[in-house]
């Protein structure tokens, strides 16, 4: 664990029981009580994660616009000041360099959150790619960042700032607000399909930030959080895992996430692979099952129909919420019709899933 | 940590237990609190023979699979299908939740395994 990178809350975890595992170079915590008391937690009352391994990268300058349109698949031209977006940065093949995160503060100044696993990776890419009036700043290592997750975020962040949350629509931000009497940037985005908020800080003020949440959510219920929870709780609402669903091997329009491509945008890189992908058909696509044999499915796991061999299993488990074993495949495009019945490879055996609607979960949550 | 002394302990951290009901097999309080909450469990059928050091089991927390090995060999009496019901009782009474009951085929393999004092310092040193 030495030879790892530490986050600004690495004492914390060690103080709240945290058992240590690495990821992307990190040393974090899998789990503090256990996945499922977390995943719980995070469905039912609230859920505070340390997501300061994500990488931070500020975009600035006259031509800060212009460079991510060019960079994303998205339309950053129609966000305004406050705003968060969810996109993708695309190679020229239509692969996927990373999934990220895009606030603007400004025309001119916008922050990119990033994958730990890729936050090099991105950086590069983005000075690769960048003209001369556009500065890239890599904020990673100076700043930390909190995911408090669940039914009773807000009310238990309330009590720290006198902002009206209740105002903070989803994927808008607040910045320069005070939460416990620390500057914070805040927005209403997560990764765990429930309500919630991202808290972003000076990595000085990290460790008593986290603390104060705690101590403010206590009465409600709210629990550290770990890397297991997140991935069930991800899992269950569909929201893809770079290195899973999304690689430089697999598109955005075979990862279901075409909304997400914004083809009426002139140019962006990736544009001309993905258009002809896009009218063309793919053939791959991704799906999820659940399992009706017993076993677990498990990334890398080979899919079969008919004995064929169609594609592989991108992320799986058991899910906390429904009881059952659930995963995503990615498969030839041929078998992928709600109701189809596949086999799951597993230890040598074929196991019979059925192919569901996805997400899995989804919580009809206050989305205004 | 949890290390009962009437029974002998392989470094897999498995645990077999000889008394008037026959010699059974499970997995130490150690080795359930590394694997965090246990999810499911695939056992061995009756009347199937295995090896020490062989996989009979696998259990699966909710984060990864891990194999189970016999810690002596012999002939598979009895399976516990309590635990495919209900595998989360692994966690909480490891060493209630026998997996299988075997009939030795040497009794001898008893003898390379670890007393309760020597399994709570390998824990220790691993």
């Amino acid at each position: 664990m030495d030879n790892l990178l530490k986050t600004p809350l690495y004492d914390l975890h060690h103080k709240y029981g945290g058992k240590m595992v690495e990821f992307a170079g990190w040393a974090l915590p899998v789990y503090y009580s256990g996945i499922l008391d977390e995943h719980e937690a995070v469905r039912s009352r609230a859920g505070l994660f340390d997501v300061s391994h994500m990488g931070r990268i500020e975009v600035k300058g006259k031509g800060a616009l212009r460079f991510l349109q060019m960079l994303i698949t998205g339309d950053a031209g129609i966000m305004v000041d406050g705003k968060a977006m969810y996109s993708l940065m695309c190679y020229p093949h239509g692969g996927v360099v990373d999934d990220i995160l895009i606030y603007r503060f400004g025309p001119e100044h916008f922050l990119v959150v990033v994958n730990a696993s890729n936050t090099d990776k991105d950086h590069n890419w983005m000075v690769q790619n960048k003209t001369d009036d556009v500065e890239i700043i890599n904020l990673s290592r100076d700043t930390a960042q909190l995911a408090l997750q669940g039914p009773q975020a807000e009310k238990i962040l309330q009590g720290l700032t006198t902002v009206n949350l209740s105002e903070l629509r989803f994927f808008r931000m607040l910045c320069d607000i005070k939460i416990a009497g620390f500057n914070c940037l805040v927005s209403r985005t997560g990764y765990t399909g429930e309500d919630g908020f991202e808290v972003y800080t000076s990595t000085c003020h990290a460790q008593a930030l986290w603390e104060a949440i705690l101590q403010a959510g206590s009465s409600d219920g709210v629990v550290p959080a770990g890397l297991g929870a997140r991935d069930t709780l991800r899992m269950e609402a569909c929201l893809p895992l770079y290195g899973h669903e999304l690689s430089p091997d697999i598109t955005p329009l075979e990862a279901g996430l075409a909304k997400f491509v914004n083809f009426y945008k002139l140019s962006f890189i990736g544009r001309e692979a993905l258009t002809d992908l896009f009218e063309k058909g793919t053939a791959r696509k991704l799906v999820g099952f659940e399992m009706e044999d017993r076993g677990i499915p498990r990334a890398h796991y080979a899919v079969e129909s008919g004995g064929r061999e169609i594609g592989s299993v991108t992320s799986g488990g058991y899910s906390p919420t429904l009881k059952k074993n659930i995963g995503l495949a990615l498969i030839d495009a041929a078998y992928s019709k709600q109701g189809e019945k596949i086999d799951v490879i597993i230890r040598n055996k074929r196991q019979r899933a059925l192919i569901v609607p996805t997400p899995f979960f989804k919580k009809q949550y206050r989305n205004k | 940590m949890n290390i009962p002394t009437d029974r002998k302990y392989s470094k897999e951290h498995e645990w077999v237990k000889v008394s008037a009901s026959g010699v059974s097999i499970g997995i130490t309080d150690h080795a359930q609190h590394a694997l965090g909450d246990i999810v499911f469990v695939e056992l061995p059928e009756t009347g199937m023979e295995v090896g020490a050091g062989e996989v009979f089991a696998v259990v699966e927390s909710v984060k990864a699979a891990s194999d189970v090995y016999a810690p002596v060999g012999g002939k598979i009496l009895k399976v516990n299908e309590e635990l495919l019901a209900s595998p989360e009782i692994i966690n909480s009474e490891p060493y209630e939740s026998w997996f299988i009951v075997i009939e030795m085929s040497d009794q001898g393999e008893l003898e390379s395994l670890l007393s309760a004092d020597e399994y709570g310092q390998f824990c220790k040193e691993e």
